[in-house]
């Protein structure tokens, strides 16, 4: 155990969901006659799953100040909407439309901050109205007719990297590439660390743990670089993947190292003491539901090039599956708790769960029972795990 | 021998873990009479209160309590209600959505075949208000009224569960002049109808005006009572007697180097946001120096920290105007951002409601207040913030495995020191201490004064605001009083002693 803790960290807990997940992966790979770990159902997963963890991300930070949104489904079939209608009816190019899409999550944001942060409305209520607003506004621009969208937006939703290089690979350069640019990203950061460690409390870590590390993450990675990347040909790791990849090192950038990050958690800690510390509260606030919608745009443009047309119903309940990921991943419903990483393990907690009991041939109906007792039963365990450790 | 008396409380005592509340308490209250109860903060004033009216429950203290001749032994607040004893608190416990009459008959409503008899609550409430002088409709809801209204209705509700002796814990602390002179009047009514009060005041300007006896409570002990000659107190005696103790030699010698005038505020006026008229701060008007140490004194509610906090950046109260001068400069400061900016700094009197976010770990507390400090290329730098907190765990000699344990870990005096080295990160020109050493042992107190010197000799002009005057005199250069918002006196603190301070702490100069 000792030796555990100096690879992993002094807090274990923050494992039990990663060793939920590996073991849900593996009991599904059995039980589906091993159709859960293969190259086509892993890209299926990601691509089929990124708008709801893109969802999460920004959730995340709207439980963490102590709030919800419950509108960022009709936010996002709202946006991609009018993403879909600028592109079609209007003829502009597919990037003027992507712009627009985030523009409408703004200001949709916006319009929500502002009331959250300003008339001192409850996330709840504001939100409650965006979600019927939104819904309205997408039947109405829309007719209740689905509206194509041009073939490069599917790029976002559907796309693979590019096919290069020597064949002898076996696999998909790019995503070998990046593979290899992980690994090596994380080498040189850990290696960084060790030479720093001891600069301030003069003790010197072991070198031991470090190189485990090292060892396990390579592994882990390698062995994701060969799933994804030794698919048929023409695939790869997927294109939302990678913008999923980009936007959770942005927001663990985010949350853990800026000064905003910081103040969101200070506000869902103890807002009194946050404010009195010179936190603006109000605008904590107001940019933390502003970005919330922001993401939700993104969800759908990722939503809307899988499925290549926006329709009226898309983003309906998506809110649920996002805040569900929030609080699988240990967030507390008082505010103040949680992380970017843990959320994601959460959200593939569901995503592993929507994928296995489907190539189960387990029915949705079912399927939504047992995520209702998985999300039941992990809150649960958080709560008496941290009530036994008073 | 309960002649005259209709209540006798003897040889109360109540122990906490590992602190004596209340030790051989003697109170006896004459039928049809006001009693005044007064003492310092924390001498043991509500401990009795609760003690009488069950809160503390019968076998958790020793003693006995004789109610109109008969031994009680209340287990909880209904029964000593059913007896005839009636609490009222400072604040104010009433639902303000609901109505008078609702409120009036909570817990307690007249039901018929399992339906409330709104008919009959009615008239009951409509006859309750008029024995109060209050004349208003009875559906009216709670939250419209003023306070003074509300601790009327508080009195009517009292008056419908037949109340024999009326308790009132600081019943003028939140009104206004005019509602305070009415609620007295009041009292006075009700005595004649043989109804008795005890009322908890510091204000000695009352009890002269409508008590009958005093009795004062120091150090959870009675030490002096005796009955008020025709609306006439010896106010000198009750100061003395609140007062009493002597000053032990707790805090460090210490000599100050007293430099410019850092802080000068003047005219400074802050209207309660919640009372329409009552002013938290009536043009107050005070300075500092640099390397000075400045106490405030003032009892519980006489707006030291309204002050204080109006000061860093508007956080209370309705700003009335009033200027702030930082180093001979006039400046602006309307948030706390600009308080930090200003370099200012305040310590809040409450801990963990507004000083800590439990969730947090030591190092993370300790940057809060100024992360652009521990900033690399934009980005929050984790070894500049273990560099920071591990300096400031190290010269503030905090007690802690590391720097990256939560703060709910730590005891209370460590936990102050890691509020203060936030403040201390954001390196201030004024640092504001609100009671700095409420809750913390005598051995961590000890440590946070020669904390508050050393700040002072690096130059700081310290501001310390505490409700235990020998604090203020062992500690502070020069010594404000406050009373109802406005600062009655300033002496400078070889001249001062506790009766002179408690006498302009008490009193309208």
């Amino acid at each position: 155990m000792k030796y555990i803790k100096k690879v992993l960290g002094e807090d274990l807990r923050q494992y039990t969901m990663v060793v939920a997940l590996v073991a849900l992966i593996i009991v599904f790979n059995i039980a589906s006659g091993e159709k859960m770990v293969t190259s086509s159902n892993f890209q299926n997963l990601i691509s089929g799953n990124a708008y709801v963890l893109v969802l999460a991300l920004g959730m995340l930070m709207v439980i963490v100040i102590g709030q919800i949104d419950l509108s960022v489904g009709s936010v996002a079939g709202f946006a991609s909407m009018v993403m879909a209608i600028t592109a079609r009816q209007f003829n502009l190019p597919w990037y003027i439309a992507i712009l627009v899409a985030l523009a409408i999550g703004m200001l949709a944001g916006a319009w929500q901050g502002f009331f959250l942060s300003r008339l001192g409305i409850p996330g709840f209520i504001t939100t409650l109205g965006g979600m019927m607003i939104f819904r309205g506004g997408v039947i109405w621009i829309s007719n209740s007719i689905s509206v194509p969208v041009p073939s490069e937006l599917k790029w976002f939703g559907a796309g693979y990297l590019p096919e290069w290089g020597p064949a002898f690979t076996g696999m998909n350069n790019s995503t070998l590439l990046l593979g290899v640019l992980a690994i090596a990203v994380y080498i040189i950061i850990q290696l960084k660390k060790y030479a720093r460690s001891g600069d301030i409390t003069g003790e010197k870590e072991e070198f031991w743990p470090v190189a485990v590390r090292i060892v396990l993450v390579t592994v882990v990675i390698g062995y994701m670089t060969w799933i994804f990347g030794s698919g048929r040909p023409g695939t790869s790791f997927p294109i939302p993947g990678l913008i999923l990849v980009i936007l959770i090192i942005l927001y663990h950038l985010i949350t853990e190292r800026t000064s905003f990050g910081r103040h969101v958690y200070a506000v869902g800690g103890n807002k009194s003491a946050a404010e009195l510390s010179g936190v603006n509260v109000k605008r904590t606030y107001f940019l933390t539901m502003l970005n919330m919608s922001i993401l939700a745009a993104v969800a759908g443009i990722l939503f809307v090039g899988r499925s290549t047309a926006a329709g009226p119903a898309d983003g309906t309940s998506w809110e649920m599956d996002a805040i569900a990921s929030v609080f699988i991943g240990g967030a507390a419903v008082s505010g103040g708790v949680g992380t970017v990483i843990a959320t994601m393990v959460g959200g593939l907690v569901m995503a592993v769960l929507n994928n296995g009991l489907m190539l189960m041939g387990v029915g949705a109906d079912k399927t939504q029972v047992i995520k209702g007792f998985v999300l039941l039963a992990a809150v649960a365990f958080d709560v008496y795990n941290k009530k036994n450790r008073r | 021998m309960s002649d005259g008396y209709i209540l006798q409380m003897k040889n109360i005592t109540k122990t906490f873990p590992g602190v004596k509340a209340l030790s051989n308490v003697t109170l006896e209250v004459s039928k049809a009479s006001i009693h005044a109860i007064c003492g310092e903060n924390g001498a043991g004033k509500s401990t009795l209160m609760k003690v009488l009216s069950g809160v503390y429950p019968h076998g958790s203290y020793d003693g006995h309590i004789i109610f109109e001749g008969k031994e009680m032994a209340f287990k909880n607040i209904k029964e000593s209600e059913r007896a005839g004893i009636v609490i009222i608190h400072q604040e104010l416990t009433m639902i303000p959505e609901l109505s008078v009459t609702e409120n009036i008959f909570m817990g307690n409503e007249i039901v018929e075949r399992g339906l409330i008899n709104w008919d009959q609550e009615r008239k009951k409430t409509r006859e309750l208000l008029e024995a109060v002088g209050l004349h208003i409709n009875p559906n009216t809801i709670i939250k419209n009224l003023g306070v003074g209204q509300q601790q009327l209705v508080e009195i009517a509700k009292a008056l419908s569960k037949n109340v024999k002796l009326l308790i009132l814990d600081e019943p003028t602390s939140s009104l206004n002049e005019s509602d305070s002179e009415n609620l007295l009047k009041l009292m006075l009514g009700l005595k004649k109808q043989g109804i008795t009060s005890i009322m908890i005041s510091h204000k000695l300007n009352e009890i002269a005006a409508v008590s009958d006896y005093v009795t004062v409570i120091r150090d959870g002990q009675t030490v002096d009572g005796y009955a008020v000659e025709a609306g006439k107190v010896d106010e000198n005696k009750i100061i003395k007697a609140m007062v009493g103790r002597e000053i032990e030699n707790r805090y460090p010698e210490h000599t100050p180097k007293i430099g410019d005038v850092v802080l000068e505020v003047s005219d400074w006026n802050v209207e309660d946001a919640k009372v329409p008229g009552k002013m938290l701060c009536k043009n107050s008007r005070f300075n500092v120096r640099a390397g000075e140490i400045v106490g405030f004194a003032g009892l519980m509610g006489a707006g030291r920290t309204e002050l204080m906090r109006s000061l860093f950046g508007k956080t209370i109260g309705i700003f009335k105007g009033g200027t702030i001068r930082i180093h001979g400069r006039e400046v602006k400061i309307d948030s706390v951002q600009d308080a930090i900016k200003n370099k200012l700094a305040y310590v809040p009197e409450d801990r963990k409601v507004l000083g800590l976010n439990l969730l947090d770990s030591i190092k993370k507390t300790t940057v809060s207040a100024n992360l652009d400090k521990i900033k690399t290329r934009g980005l929050l730098d984790f070894d500049k913030e273990r560099a920071a907190a591990e300096k400031y765990r190290v010269s503030l000699r905090t007690k802690c495995s590391n720097v990256g344990v939560g703060v709910n870990t730590l005891s209370g005096g460590n936990q102050q020191k890691v509020v203060l080295s936030k403040w201390m990160f954001t390196e201030p020109d004024i640092l504001i201490l609100d009671e700095p050493t409420r809750g913390i042992d005598v051995g961590a107190k000890y440590e946070i004064y020669k904390l508050i010197h050393e700040l002072a000799d690096q130059g700081k002009a310290i501001i310390l605001v505490s409700s235990e005057l020998p604090e203020l005199l062992g500690m502070a250069d020069r010594i404000y009083t406050i009373f109802e918002g406005q600062i009655t006196g300033e002496l400078p603190a070889k001249d001062a002693n506790q009766e002179v301070l408690m006498k302009k702490m008490t009193i309208t100069a």
